[in-house]
């Protein structure tokens, strides 16, 4: 594929948007800047066919850490000014940052331009994988073991924010509403809101007309709509005391673990036989896309903390 | 041929022991011990099985071999690490009963503890075991986070600020690391270390990614000069999450770097490589056992002598490697760096679990606070003096074993630096730890009382530093079994 | 990457990741607040998340490489973990330096 006109103003924009996110003074700014360049990358993953990224780069890497992001500057407030810039440091990091890209760029055009990586394996054992989608196939059945280790790496994440909690804050629930005196905080909300809408809303489309093999990414979708609900206050989230709460957190990479323990009765682990790959992976995929929405949500909403007085 | 159970137990057990201890907190002690007791049985098993056979054990997960799926293999130097981590994390755990077992009520810090801790026990025995790339990342942003959460459970400003630093390194560290494994895998069509090795050339990507990979990992490993995250953080944590974070976590990445230039890519090491990785090494001896002179607290000098033991695995490229063809001190280079870290490991946890319960008589960790504990805690005293020993390099401890190894390897190869180097270190660790050890073995001050602690906060350590000193006794079988799955470039040299 | 019309996609889409990742680089290195670096981190990640999955690209003709993509959208999730601890850790130490919390 030859790249076109409109692959390279991509590029150049994301580039500048990077560069504004990075350097602008501004911190508020280079947030919005960052959400943007979530989106346009979004766009850069389309055009090299991977719609599946895509989709988790625009709810998780321009949705949800964007939310993040806007979520601790508002609370942050004038606690996060800049620090005087000693022009030395600036200099260290700008030729670490241009060598380390240089060099990286000099990788780049060195590699074979025919490497068409592992197409041809996945597509060949797709069938007895159990899934249609070979993205879900890689995630859940051929490499399913790094992904069992990210569901916990999302849940250590969750306790890691949990454990930063005051003392007084444990066993209280989570989010930023309770804290959220500063009128700011949920201002800048405002203006982001409608950007998230508009991407779940894309996605429920492409979700609806896709088939199975998708739903992974939509625990990004589903947590995304749990903060709405909980940031615009129908919703109080639960207390981190909440046993069903607890519960719910460990299931999906409980089950996934689980069934993979099962396979060490045939002297495996994490075998999906043919027979019963399609169901066994399909269960997996709710129960851990559930899990993982939920941890999702918890992670952006933060510590638990006391309501306010 | 093992069952595959005993690959998958030391990674599978503290896994659901750990989502136990989150859904149900009463239980995490009980869950916690025994999940970490099957997981030291089943290396245990695993070290016997691999010294018996003379062979590793290797695991398709899924039944997809590699390209298509990851492999798990334990050849003698996993077995060995392996062995390593559930010792330290068993005995660790056992004295984390007291200041974090259930007392009747949730606390922030009880509930958090125990599944921090069982995560990054599993995190260290999936990167012991794993053969991918890709994989690597993974457990090592797992041991990462919950490394830094342990390193912020005080909650105090200082921990809190320790962790943020640490994060810092730990995530620009994993970001270089995964930007080497993506270029390797754009090169090779694969993540296994085994088919790379089997097609590994000398080409501008391989050479970018293996730099990549070298200066995230030599980050993660604390190596001079990017070790700025971890005396402040190995000081905020707990004492007894320090034992871990000092004794086993930095193993973790350098482990990850010896299988990047001993496995995968033979032969890309020039020696330009090994001699710029062989010098910060050593400056990281030199420099880190000046600053352990110069602190006043325990645990302050328990974590600069931590950047300096670190160095001393470093050494292992020039001395295993720089050289075209295969010498014959090569192995004797390379297992002493590995013995190193592992005796390292069980010396290091003891004397922060030794630290840990002074603290907790004396009230504080300055040197003058635990000034004549050794007439309240003679058990800790003598478990710090062995596990000095052993950081030392005295005979007959582990340390000693390492260092004799490294050092016939330094003079037999003509490298009279790094020959100095191993010796000037152990003389500097005998500066550094003499200090605390005068202050401990002083005459108390008669009026002055400690607070009782638990017993098993003296015999854990106690144990430990004893293995440390049993591994340079039985100096053959360590030596053997670091020999099983060698690859040929541990045999051969870098080149 | 300049205006050259006839360069592969893959590699425009390659290069583009290369030179987010020195930007992001750069942002993460110099001196600025917490929360600027943490954004620059996550430039960092999908820098080398776009790279990944351009270099999945090579051949067209057979569609991208599932394996980077699985890998990437791992990878995604990853970085989302590690930034909401960062951002966590950061409001955390706010709040104790701040000395709102009294048993800190």
């Amino acid at each position: 594929m030859i790249a076109s006109g409109f692959d390279i103003t991509v590029c150049v924009l994301l580039c500048l948007c990077a560069l504004a996110a990075v350097t602008g003074r501004d911190t508020f700014r280079a947030i919005v800047f960052f959400i943007v360049y979530g989106l346009l990358i979004s766009v850069a993953w389309l055009r090299i066919d991977a719609i599946d990224v895509a989709l988790a780069e625009a709810a998780i890497g321009a949705g949800l850490t964007g939310v993040l992001l806007l979520g601790a500057f508002g609370q942050m407030g004038s606690a996060d000014t800049m620090a005087r810039e000693p022009r030395g440091a600036v200099l260290i990091a700008l030729v670490a940052g241009a060598g380390i890209g240089a060099a990286v760029l000099f990788a780049v055009q060195g590699l074979p331009p025919e490497g068409a990586g592992l197409t041809a394996e996945v597509l060949a054992q797709l069938e007895a994988s159990g899934v249609g989608n070979p993205v879900t196939a890689v995630l859940l059945n051929f490499r399913g073991y790094d992904t069992l280790l990210e569901s916990i790496v999302l849940l250590v994440a969750l306790i890691g924010v949990w454990s930063v909690a005051s003392e007084t804050g444990w066993g209280e629930r989570p989010g930023i509403v309770h804290h959220a005196r500063a009128g700011g905080t949920l201002q800048s909300f405002g203006r982001f809101l409608p950007a998230i809408g508009l991407v779940i809303g894309a996605y429920i489309v492409w979700a609806g007309s896709s088939g199975p093999g998708g739903a992974f990414q939509g625990g990004t979708v589903l947590a995304a709509v749990a903060i709405l609900t909980i940031l615009a206050g129908l919703v109080d989230a639960p207390r981190v005391t909440t046993r069903w709460l607890r519960w719910a957190l460990v299931m999906g990479p409980g089950v996934f673990l689980g069934v993979a323990l099962l396979g060490l009765f045939g002297g495996a682990f994490l075998v999906f036989p043919q027979a019963v790959a399609y169901p066994a992976i399909v269960a997996i995929e709710i129960v851990l896309t559930a899990s993982i929405a939920l941890t999702l949500v918890l992670l952006v909403l933060g510590p638990p903390r006391e309501a306010p007085q | 041929m093992v069952h595959p159970a005993l690959l998958v137990a030391p990674i599978a057990a503290p896994l659901l022991a750990a989502l136990l201890a989150i859904a149900f907190p009463r239980g995490a002690v009980a869950a916690a011990l025994s999940a970490v007791g099957v997981a030291l049985v089943a290396s245990l098993v695993l070290v016997v099985e691999v010294a018996r056979t003379g062979t590793g054990a290797a695991l398709a997960i899924g039944g997809w071999p590699p390209p298509l799926g990851i492999a798990l293999e334990a050849d003698g130097l996993s077995a060995m690490f392996l062995l390593a981590a559930s010792t330290i994390g068993l005995g660790v755990l056992v004295v984390a009963q007291g200041p974090f077992g259930w007392t009747g009520r949730e606390t922030r810090k009880g509930y958090s503890f125990w599944p921090l801790a069982l995560c990054l026990l599993a995190a260290l025995n999936a990167i012991f075991l794993s053969r991918d790339f890709f994989n690597f990342y993974v457990g090592l942003e797992l041991l990462s986070l919950s490394a830094v959460a342990l390193v912020a459970l005080d909650g105090k400003r200082e921990a809190i600020e320790a962790a943020l630093r640490y994060l810092m390194f730990a995530l620009v560290g994993s970001l270089l690391y995964l930007l080497g494994a993506a270029l390797l895998y754009a090169q090779y069509g694969t993540l296994d270390i085994g088919l790379i090795a089997a097609s590994a050339e000398t080409n501008g990507p391989t050479l970018v990614a293996a730099g990549l990979m070298t200066a995230g990992l030599a980050a993660k490993t604390a190596l001079f000069p990017l070790h700025a995250w971890l005396p402040s953080a190995h000081t905020g944590a707990p004492a007894v999450a320090s034992a871990m974070l000092s004794a086993l976590v930095p193993k973790a990445s350098f482990f990850i770097l010896v299988r990047v230039w001993f496995d995968a890519l033979p032969g890309q090491a020039g020696p330009g490589l090994t001699l710029v990785l062989g010098t910060m090494g050593a400056v990281a001896i030199v420099y880190g056992s000046i600053l352990a002179l110069l602190q006043e607290r325990l645990k302050l000098i328990i974590a600069y002598s931590t950047v300096a033991q670190l160095g001393y695995l470093f050494l292992v490229f020039p001395l295993a490697g720089g050289d075209s063809t295969a010498q014959p001190w090569f192995a004797g280079a390379w297992t002493g760096g590995m013995v190193h870290a592992v005796s390292h490991g069980l010396a290091k946890a003891a004397m922060f679990l030794c630290a840990g319960a002074m603290m907790a008589a004396a009230g504080g960790d300055k040197l003058s606070d635990v000034r004549g504990i050794v007439a309240k805690m003679p058990l800790a005293t003598f478990a710090f003096a062995l596990a000095a020993v052993t950081l030392m390099g005295l005979p007959p401890s582990g340390g000693f074993l390492a260092k004799y190894l490294m050092l016939t390897a330094a003079f037999a190869s003509g490298a009279w630096v790094w020959g100095a180097v191993v010796l000037a270190g152990g003389l500097l660790a005998a500066l550094y730890l003499y200090r605390p050890l005068a202050s401990l073995f002083a005459p108390a001050d008669p009026d002055r009382t400690f607070t009782s602690v638990p017993l098993r906060t003296e015999l854990v350590p106690l144990a430990l530093a004893l293995v440390a000193v049993l591994l340079g006794v039985a100096s053959q079988f360590p030596y053997d079994i670091l020999q099983v799955g060698r690859s040929v470039a541990a045999e051969a040299g870098l080149e | 990457m300049g205006g050259d019309p006839i360069i592969a996609s893959w590699l425009v889409y390659g290069c583009c990741g290369a030179v987010l990742v020195g930007l992001g680089l750069f942002g993460f290195m110099r001196p600025t607040t917490t929360l600027r670096r943490v954004l620059a981190f996550n430039i960092v990640g999908s820098g080398i998340f776009l790279l990944f999955g351009a270099t999945g690209y090579r051949v067209p003709s057979t569609g991208a490489d599932p394996v980077p993509q699985a890998l990437i959208i791992t990878g995604i999730v990853v970085a989302l973990a590690a930034t909401a601890l960062a951002v966590a850790l950061m409001l955390a130490l706010a709040r104790v330096s701040a000395g709102r919390d009294e048993d800190a």
